[in-house]
């Protein structure tokens, strides 16, 4: 069993040279890995760097089979990620990475096929439910079908878009002049099923029927919290079927970064959940570090750390705002922008923006922290602690409230893990999922604090482990905050970086759930694939599950609660 | 109490002196009607800048400031820009009730406006069964909003006409059994009669204690109901349905959902000033005999304007700080709570009444 | 660190409220009829007091706007916190954020339901050229390509004051519109009649389908 890499937390956390917190002793596997790394050899350097995944090749006919005997003897039960790949001569494939809950052992798998005309693989939507849009996502930017798939359609690019963007001989912009006509929807999909002959057999999957009273709710909607567009089936006010479409603000980042070097792919991240803009870059940087082998020090753990759960109050605070104005509670909305304000002040004034804070770097950050820092953060952590309290006095306790969000939009703690939501979604639902627990990265394992979980899974829980987790990252604060160690604050590096060649992930805890990066590098300046483990695209995801059978309302309620932010979703 | 009817007479006499009665009439109406109007677009503009301003001085913001002083003119500019703002004709609708709806609703809501005593004497429509048409005359408003929805072949539209049809239909019941509850007490239905009484009684909401300060409540959150406002603004709930019934209106027949919006909610407090808290009658104690003289030099339409408002403002309270409710929910706070609870009121009142324990 | 130099428009320029006045000034002084100006300077200033946003927004720029719709920047001051969701009842749709090509026609639509007057400000640098993402193969490089646009707001995202200064550059530009004798004159189109069986052809087309 040697593709069972055995990380449970744990080992994860002996391994993690965070205990390199001893600076003083430099780690060998770092010049290690950064010496190949300066001569660009394509080879993967002597010891493999710490995030370095590697991913046990399996036959596509055996694909499903082996699967699904990883899911029900492994207890690999949650599908951490999925990534497409055009690896060219090799073919189109897929690599997939597998965590089992209980234990936390991690599996990377991968497939391919060389068909790049027709190319198929078999489909495991069937084994997980975040497969489902995860496949999809491959389909649409690398034209491989999944045969046994309920739902092949383009998810991010319109439907007649003419060819596949991220095949690395594609050129997307050769056939595909801006179209102003208006896009097709289609309400009757294909499904293809593959034959024990090998032939593939084609099917249809109607969405709705003639019957259905289809509602579109967005692109342009005041509460999808940017252009998200749920085709809604109404029976009355309730619920029958969501068909979420995504792509209306997809940016083809992750295709962008293949062409950029590694510090340009870095201003991306910000802009990818503006939200956690700290943290998405945080995981950039931490992935490559690691990948190179770089050691950075203590100093910017600690203000990365800070940086984070400050960037994680901010989010949470304009959950808040944004559930208030929802659920039409406006003044409640305007409380909690007036103590972002504070937030956004600390950041501009160390890193010169409010939302876009460009601030990490690789092997550092790019400032140091501003003198006022340290009082700033300490005045506004009692500040905060005053004001969260009339959140709960003006919208918590609030009977309307209650009863709009008590029971309704329940996520069993198995469909959050079926469909990959982690977060305060999962958390609410009882599953114990947070990464900074999971696989400690920065200063996390040096800081006590409780991952807040809650079991009931509906709404009041999700609203209510964000509400505590304001409270946890303010106890985080200020246990660092008077403890930031002296050192540099960006580490040096090569004017040019290379990253070895090999596969890598990262991930950190982002507002709203596991954020991670996926790395396949061949050695180069840029990328190889640049991929990124949405945290709001499991949630769109699971809407429907969620809002089956609810009222119109319930649908607002329960999108608010799960708290997506499009940009990151689409990508 | 200075009687308004004195001057009313009088331009009576001095038309007549020198027309025929039909055209004295003819002329009195047309006034009237211009007053009216005139009234209503200032009383619409008074309370779109009271909301503006209450609503930021609840949400710690400024409000308007920057157009006059103050941002006192800022409404107006409001209706200058709304004035000269297209109206689209959309394809696919029904032209001719498209356009009407509009006007169904300003004008249930400019008739129920007619029937607020202002002053003693200063009344416009008042006759014995006032209450009953004031009651019957509103429920127009519906119609106007049932129309709009479905005319305006559009999906968002129609699901918040429906939830306003539901909800001010159920609502109306409520506010009908307080009105009732309120009747046992005074007697009369007429407007004129039940501020004449309180002003020699006392208010109502003291004569009938107990059962009157409920009805006053269920009266509040009924009327609420039926101006659309939240937390009960279901029918155009901004987050859910984009704009509701009137999404698809735009320049003035939007402005005058607006205007109707806002004059409803003076209406509705201009009821519950008349029937509960005196309409134009003085706060008088008794037993004080010098602070009730002063208390008459105030002028009665001071004294309803001021009521008025502060009712309003309660209801503004009420707006900006709750959460909207939910459909479900909305029709259950009516059937299993303020139904019951009204019917049960009248019950109450009805014994009160009848055994002499009101003051 | 190298200090970057950040190329920029002088900072008393953005003080310079005079030359803009001015400017208006002596836009609206070129001979029209006395009574007809006035009119107009009374639309305009209803017009100019009044721009209520649509509720618009697909990216970071959006969390902005919102910054500036609340209590420490409250553009209610101006008059502009009336957001609606309805594009019949907006007057400006400040497009903040990426328009992506599969936005475009979205966006293209909710311009057109808006009722006239109206006006668009093109906020950050993503609506203006493109921004960070102009290389995209799923980017308008500038919504100027779809919608015409009134102001830019430069800046990624831009501040909130940046916001209000955008705003209040459209302020100036709507006073010096004229109401009667030119955008509101009715006009004959000799194409409008073809429009109009254009139109009734597309329509037939779309029923049939």
């Amino acid at each position: 069993m040697t593709d069972i890499q055995d990380q449970t937390p744990a080992a994860g956390a002996q391994n993690q040279p965070q205990a390199a917190a001893n600076a003083g002793k430099p780690a060998a596997p770092a010049a290690a890995a950064v010496k190949p790394a300066a001569k660009a050899q394509p080879e993967a350097p002597a010891q493999p760097a710490e995030n370095q995944i590697e991913p046990r090749f399996v036959e596509p006919s055996a694909l499903h089979a082996e699967m699904k005997r990883l899911r029900d003897e492994e207890k690999m039960d949650f599908l951490e990620c999925l990534t497409g790949l055009d690896w060219q001569e090799e073919g189109l494939g897929v690599v997939y990475n597998l965590e089992s809950t209980a234990t936390g052992r991690r599996a990377y798998l991968k497939t391919a096929t060389t068909d790049r005309e027709n190319p198929l693989l078999p489909s495991v939507s069937d084994l997980w439910d975040i497969a489902n849009i995860y496949e999809r996502e491959v389909y649409d930017f690398y034209g491989i079908k999944f045969t046994g798939h309920p739902d092949m359609r383009r998810i991010y690019l319109r439907e007649d878009w003419v060819g596949y963007p991220f095949r690395k001989d594609d050129d997307p912009l050769k056939e595909n002049p801006l179209r102003m006509t208006n896009e097709p929807l289609a309400d009757v999909t294909e499904t293809l099923t593959l034959n024990a002959d090998g032939t593939v057999t084609r099917g249809e999957n109607r969405i709705f029927g003639d019957g259905d009273y289809v509602v579109n709710i967005g692109p342009q909607h005041p509460s999808t919290h940017g252009v998200l567009h749920f085709r809604v089936s109404l029976d009355g006010e309730r619920i029958r079927k969501i068909d979420p479409v995504l792509g209306y603000i997809h940016r083809g980042i992750e295709k962008m970064n293949e062409s950029l070097t590694y510090p340009q792919t870095l201003a991306l991240t910000d802009r990818l959940d503006y939200l956690g803009a700290m943290q998405n870059r945080h995981a950039l940087c931490m992935c490559i570090e690691k990948a190179m082998g770089l050691e950075v020090s203590d100093r910017v753990q600690v203000i990365r750390t800070i940086m984070d759960e400050l960037q994680r109050i901010d989010s949470h605070i304009l959950y808040f705002s944004c559930l208030c104005q929802d659920l039409g509670a406006t003044t409640a909305f305007l409380y909690g922008f007036r103590d972002r304000e504070k937030i956004l002040d600390i950041f501009e004034e160390t890193c010169g923006g409010r939302l876009i804070l460009n601030y990490n770097t690789i092997g550092g950050v790019m400032a140091d922290i501003h003198p006022n820092f340290q009082k700033r953060v300490k005045e506004f952590i009692p500040y905060m602690r005053k004001n969260l309290q009339e959140y709960h006095d003006i919208f918590t306790g609030n009977v309307i409230f209650q009863n709009r969000s008590k029971g309704v939009g329940v996520l069993t703690k198995e469909q959050c893990i079926s469909f990959g939501c982690t977060g305060g979604t999962g958390r609410a639902a009882g599953w114990h999922n947070d990464v900074r627990k999971r696989m400690p990265y920065a200063a996390y394992d040096k800081v006590k604090f409780n991952e807040i979980t809650r079991t009931e899974g509906d709404s009041f829980a999700r609203y209510m482990v964000r509400m505590d987790e304001i409270l946890e990252s303010l106890n985080i604060i200020e246990q660092l905050i008077d403890n930031i160690p002296e050192g540099p604050f960006q580490a040096k590096t090569k004017p040019i970086i290379k990253v070895p060649a090999g596969t890598y992930y990262s991930a950190v805890e982002g507002s709203r759930g596991e954020f991670g990066v996926f790395l396949e590098s061949k050695g180069d300046k840029s990328p190889y694939r640049l991929h990124y483990r949405a945290t709001g695209l499991p949630l769109v995801a699971a809407m429907d599950t969620a809002c089956r059978n609810s009222l119109i309302a319930d649908l607002i309620t329960i999108g608010g609660t799960l708290d997506y932010v499009v940009p990151d979703i689409d990508r | 109490m200075f009687d308004f009817s004195i001057i009313s007479s009088w331009l009576h006499g001095l038309l007549t002196g020198f027309m025929p009665e039909w055209a004295a009439i003819l002329t009195e109406s047309i006034l009237v009607a211009l007053v009216i109007i005139t009234l209503y677009a200032i009383f619409a503009i008074v309370l779109i800048y009271m909301e503006r301003k209450v609503c930021a001085f609840f949400q710690c913001r400024l409000g308007p400031m920057r157009v006059g002083p103050f941002g006192t003119l800022q409404v107006f500019s409001d209706v200058f820009k709304m004035l000269t703002k297209e109206i689209i004709n959309l394809r696919g609708t029904d032209l001719f009730l498209h356009n009407l709806a509009p006007f169904l609703v300003v004008m249930a809501s400019m008739i129920t406006f007619a029937c607020l005593p202002w002053n003693v004497g200063a009344q416009i429509i008042d006759f014995n069964v006032g209450i009953f048409f004031f009651l019957a005359v509103s429920s127009i408003g519906v119609v106007g909003i049932l129309l709009a929805g479905w005319s305006s072949n559009n999906k968002y539209s129609l699901i918040g006409a429906m939830r306003s049809g539901a909800q001010i239909i159920s609502y109306e019941l409520s506010i009908g059994m307080t009105m009732l509850t309120m009747i046992c007490l005074t007697g009369t239905m007429s407007f004129s009669e039940i501020c004449q009484q309180q002003y020699a009684e006392g208010w109502n909401i003291f004569r009938g204690h107990l059962p009157a300060v409920i009805a006053f409540i269920l009266y509040l959150i009924a009327g609420n109901a039926e101006c659309n406002r939240g937390p009960f603004d279901l029918p155009e709930s901004e987050s859910e349905l984009t704009a509701g019934y009137h999404t698809e209106y735009s320049g003035m027949h939007f402005g005058y959902y607006y205007l109707a919006e806002y004059m409803n909610l003076f209406i509705c407090a201009g009821m519950a000033t008349t029937v509960f808290l005196g309409g134009w009658a003085p706060l008088h104690i008794a037993g004080l005999e010098g602070f009730n003289g002063i208390m008459d030099y105030i002028p009665g339409a001071v004294w309803f304007i001021g009521k008025t408002l502060f009712v309003v403002f309660l209801l503004m309270w009420l707006r900006w700080t709750f959460p909207r409710l939910r459909i479900d929910q909305i029709l259950s706070l009516e059937w299993k709570y303020l139904v019951p609870i009204s019917m049960a009121n009248l019950i109450l009142m009805a014994i009160i009444v009848s055994n002499g324990l009101h003051f | 660190m190298k200090k970057p130099k950040i190329k920029s428009i002088p900072y008393d320029e953005f003080k310079d409220n005079e030359t803009f006045e001015k400017l208006v000034a002596e836009l609206n002084a070129k001979g029209t009829n006395v009574i007809v100006r006035k009119l107009d300077e009374l639309i305009d200033w209803g017009r100019s007091n009044s721009l209520w946003p649509l509720t618009f927004a697909t990216s970071c720029c959006g969390i902005e706007f919102m910054a500036v719709c609340a209590a420490r920047y409250d553009i209610a001051r101006f008059g502009f916190e009336v957001t609606r969701n309805s594009p019949r009842q907006a007057d400006v749709i400040l497009v903040s954020g990426t328009i992506t090509t599969k936005m475009a026609p979205v966006l293209k639509r909710l311009y057109d339901q808006m009722a006239d007057p109206k006006y668009v400000v093109a906020i950050g640098g993503c609506s203006i050229s493109g921004g960070p993402f102009r290389k995209s193969y799923h980017v308008v490089q500038g919504v100027d390509q779809i919608i015409p646009v009134d102001v830019y707001v430069p800046g990624c995202p831009p501040r909130p004051e940046s916001f209000l200064y955008g705003m209040m550059q459209l302020q100036r530009k709507v006073k010096v519109e004229n109401f009667f004798g030119t955008t509101n004159r009715k006009q004959k189109d000799p194409y409008r009649k073809s429009m109009e069986e254009k139109n009734e052809e597309l329509y037939n087309e779309e029923e049939q389908a």
